[in-house]
């Protein structure tokens, strides 16, 4: 499977995204309708989604979708899991035949936990897990985890969104928080785990443009142990994240801050104007210019507790913003927010380099901070 | 004795158009040019060094110097070069002295990489209307930083290392004053200010006049401690530890004597007209520990204020060695590949030892990732930068900034003709004789270095932008935007680079 992709596929893209900040449950058929207003953004070789809150019954598992060539490669895997996990259900991701999805992999996804000992490793339960989804993306030929998150998951494949979206029957889910992708890759090389989104842990990522500072963001990443097997720039901005919120701890503006750093122009005025968190934002650029994203970019980041938009520092790809009530809409295009949501509080259009964030006003506890402050308060 | 060495080149002066005038006999310090007893104005060939001042300032153009390298019969071997060299040490018994850098054919690797541009699927930027960021911070940074809420702002938490921010990645190299002349260092100075960079004592000491261009300038500690004392580290932006340079890698230094004056001896502490001699390693250095000690050493001499650079040539282990460097506490790294130039080397040293500073760079920034130490120091690369395009595509490999050396003196009148180490150059450059450093004057030789870095670092902001970027850190590492041309399959994966042609990766 990976043997397909042997370069970097860069693609012009649509995107959408919705949250309900109050944690109501939506169902996918809302992001399938959004994105099929952006059919034109993108060619059939490729749409996906995530849904965040989509597994109330078994949101303490690690949801692992997986996508196998053949039997062989799923046997090899299921080694790999049962070695590494403890294997709380597996199944067949439910699917129906769709026109415009063609032949898919088999499709499975798995609820574990780490296995009992996984501690004497040294590592955090999420690093762990991390670990195991890299081993067998790189080692095990024709498989590959799409998704591995908690409460979660990730469905792609090659068509267009509203096809792919019907395909996986989002329409039974419910979720939170949803988003989703339509791709225009200039290449073809026709597989399904090259459809966005991206996700490590539950950290989903779709994205349109294209990241020019590829080469030194991967090496960047390299250096913390990330692989990047997927040889694309979405996947560095997944890596991206999870780096800067998970293991360093950086609130999510700062976060984007570094991300899509503000010019030094910008930050030399704010230091004139004896503004202090000049320093933050210098030490950010000094700290993280190896990870910082150049290039046309629009991206919108889900995770467990909310969604955020982010474009380049000169917003050289689209990107739109709406509010009503306690729902928040991040698009490519107006259209896509107008066709499932009337009378909107607020449109508008972030500035470059200047982050749409949504929260879940009551957090998920699944992170190390507020696991840490739990067992602080025990 | 009756010398066998040939002219290596011929002076031809139109008589039609010689006035006589004998411009070009005042200033050939090598006195290739004489005038007879009648008047008339005459040279001679093997006195000439071919630094073309006389040619430059003659004022009727008659002068011209050409190649004359002596025919060989029929011998790649045994070339006019290598008679030279033996007729040379026949007739002297000394060791052969050369100055500047490595001038041999080897590869120029530079020279086989070629730059990627935008179209299409991403836009390239114009830097014309666009932001285009070629700040730099050298240092040692921290691989994270911490940030605690004070009422609701971000503050930083984690105390970062002290850092040299450049406007442009480009710094000049370290050129000792008494290896050069005091405008030399003066023009450095002034266009270091100027343009927001630094530039480097070398080993000489900083002379007294030039204490208030302290907060752009490096200054070096090298083995022979010359002119090192608590008011120059104090005056310095960063201090540099000198283990080696490119033209002449595992070897010291040797100032002579007569170019030992009033303002060097002052300047160096040492006794007027004595020679200045740098031992080959630092006798307190024997080891990377003893480099560890020194580091620290300069560091609580000057309370973690200034970062400590280690400045190194590029030798076969260069890789290694860096590691150790980074580990022994140094807050920037500074290789000097073997095209980096000097006032004096032993020829067969300065042609012989060492490698290029691009397989250097390449070998270096990939050993500090794969041990994820990338953040802990800058890398400054040295040796030979011709153009601004071989400093991106240096930035483009690994390297956090570049120094300049050889290209500053050239921007200065520099012909690169080699005999440095002679003293008698007639730009004013390398000399301290009064009468030839008053031919170079420091206001124009800071508005030439300017001028020479201003167009440097627009062409680089153009490529820059070309390649759809708007800060260099996007490029720095980045080897994507990288592809060799005409390279072998080793050279290609110690550089980490893709043949042109190949697809995206």
């Amino acid at each position: 499977m990976k043997g397909r992709i042997h370069r970097r596929n860069i693609s012009g893209c649509g995107l959408a995204g919705m949250m309900s900040e109050d944690g109501r449950l939506m169902s996918g058929e809302g992001i399938i309708r959004s994105m099929e207003v952006l059919h034109d953004r993108s060619n059939g070789l490729g749409g996906g989604f995530a849904g965040y809150g989509i597994y109330p019954d078994r949101q303490d598992h690690y949801a692992l979708h997986i996508m196998y060539d053949d039997i062989k490669a799923k046997e090899m895997t299921d080694v790999l899991i049962d070695e590494w996990f403890e294997v709380d259900a597996e199944e067949v991701i439910p699917t129906k035949r769709v026109p415009g999805v063609g032949k898919a992999p088999l499709l499975w996804r798995y609820f574990v936990k780490p296995s009992a000992d996984f501690n004497e490793c040294g590592v955090c339960e999420e690093d762990y897990v991390i670990d195991a989804v890299m081993l067998v993306n790189s080692t095990v030929e024709g498989a590959f985890i799409f998704s591995s998150g908690k409460n979660m998951g990730a469905f792609k494949a090659v068509g267009f969104p509203e096809d792919v979206g019907k395909f996986y029957r989002l329409n039974e889910y419910e979720g939170y928080t949803w988003i989703g992708h339509g791709r225009f890759p200039t290449n073809t090389p026709g597989w399904w785990g090259g459809a966005h989104p991206f996700t490590i842990l539950d950290w989903a990522i779709v994205h349109n443009g294209e990241i020019s500072s590829y080469g030194i963001n991967k090496r960047y990443l390299e250096m913390f142990g990330y692989k990047c097997t997927m040889l694309t720039d979405t996947e560095v901005v997944a890596y991206s994240f999870d780096l800067l919120l998970r293991r360093h701890n950086l609130p999510i503006e700062l976060a984007c801050k570094a991300l899509a750093a503000s010019f030094w122009t910008d930050i030399d005025r704010m230091k004139a104007q004896g503004k202090k968190v000049a320093d933050v934002y210098e030490a950010l650029r000094m700290v993280y210019g190896s990870g910082l994203l150049n290039g046309p970019f629009a991206i919108i980041l889900g995770h467990a507790n909310g969604m955020v938009g982010l474009s380049d520092r000169v917003k050289l790809r689209p990107l739109v913003a709406a509010r009503k009530d306690d729902m928040l809409y991040i698009a490519s295009e107006e259209s896509a927010i107008r066709e499932v949501a009337s009378g909107l509080d607020r449109v508008w259009n972030p500035k470059a380099g200047e982050p749409v964030i949504g929260e879940l006003k009551i957090p998920v506890s699944n992170t190390d901070a507020v696991r840490e402050l739990e067992e602080t308060v025990a | 004795m009756k010398t066998y060495q040939l002219p290596e080149v011929k002076i031809e002066r139109d008589k039609d158009r010689c006035i006589d005038c004998q411009v070009c006999v005042r200033q050939c310090a090598f006195e290739a040019h004489k005038v007879d007893e009648d008047g008339d104005v005459y040279s001679e060939d093997e006195k000439c060094v071919a630094c073309q001042r006389c040619v430059s300032l003659c004022p009727t153009n008659a002068l011209t110097i050409k190649d004359n390298t002596p025919f060989v019969k029929d011998n790649a071997n045994w070339t006019a070069e290598t008679q030279k060299y033996i007729w040379k040490q026949a007739e002297t018994g000394g060791v052969l002295l050369t100055g500047m850098g490595n001038p041999k054919p080897y590869p120029i690797y530079w020279d086989h990489m070629l730059l990627n541009a935008s179209q299409v699927t991403n836009p390239s930027i114009d830097p014309l209307r666009e932001p285009m960021e070629l700040r730099t911070y050298l240092g040692s940074k921290p691989d994270k930083i911490d940030i605690k809420m004070v009422d609701g702002e971000p503050v930083l938490n984690t105390k970062l290392a002290p850092q040299l921010m450049v406007k442009t990645p480009i710094l000049f190299s370290a050129m000792s004053f008494g290896a050069v002349s005091y405008s030399v260092c003066e023009g450095l100075a002034r266009a270091s200010k100027e343009l927001g960079t630094f530039w480097n004592t070398g080993e000489g000491g900083l002379p007294q006049n030039l204490y208030e261009y302290g907060p752009n300038t490096i200054v070096q500690v090298a083995s022979g401690r010359f002119g090192v004392h608590s008011e120059y580290l104090d005056a310095a932006a960063a201090i540099e530890i000198k283990i080696g340079q490119g033209a002449k890698p595992g070897i010291g230094g040797h100032l002579p004597g007569e170019k030992v004056g009033p303002v060097v001896s002052r300047t160096r502490m040492i006794p007027e007209g004595s020679d200045a001699i740098s031992p080959a390693p630092h006798h307190d250095i024997y080891s990377i520990e003893d480099l560890s000690q020194l580091i620290y050493s300069l560091k609580e001499a000057t309370e973690y204020t200034k970062p400590i650079s280690v400045k190194i040539s590029a030798v076969h282990n260069v890789a290694a060695i860096a590691s150790g460097i980074a580990r022994a506490g140094a807050d920037i790294i500074a290789i000097d590949g073997f095209r980096g130039g000097t006032g004096a080397a032993p020829t067969m040293i300065r042609d012989n030892v060492g490698i290029p500073i691009e397989l250097a760079i390449a070998a270096v920034d990939t050993r500090l990732r794969d041990e994820a130490i990338r953040n802990r120091v800058s890398v400054i690369a040295a040796g030979g930068f011709r153009n601004s395009a071989d400093v991106i595509k240096a930035i483009a490999l690994g390297a956090d900034a570049v120094y300049l050396g050889t290209a500053a003196l050239v921007a200065m009148g520099c012909h690169v003709c080699q005999m440095c180490y002679t003293g008698k150059c007639n730009w004013g450059i390398a000399t301290q004789d009064p009468y030839l450093e008053k031919r170079l004057n420091p206001d124009v030789a800071a508005e030439r270095l300017f001028n020479l870095v201003s167009g440097w670092s627009h062409e680089i902001a153009e490529m820059l932008g070309g390649m759809g970027l708007n800060a260099i850190e996007s490029l720095r590492g980045n080897r994507l935007h990288l592809r060799s041309i005409g390279l072998s399959t080793e050279e290609m994966d110690i550089l980490g680079l893709q043949a042109a042609g190949s697809p995206m990766a």
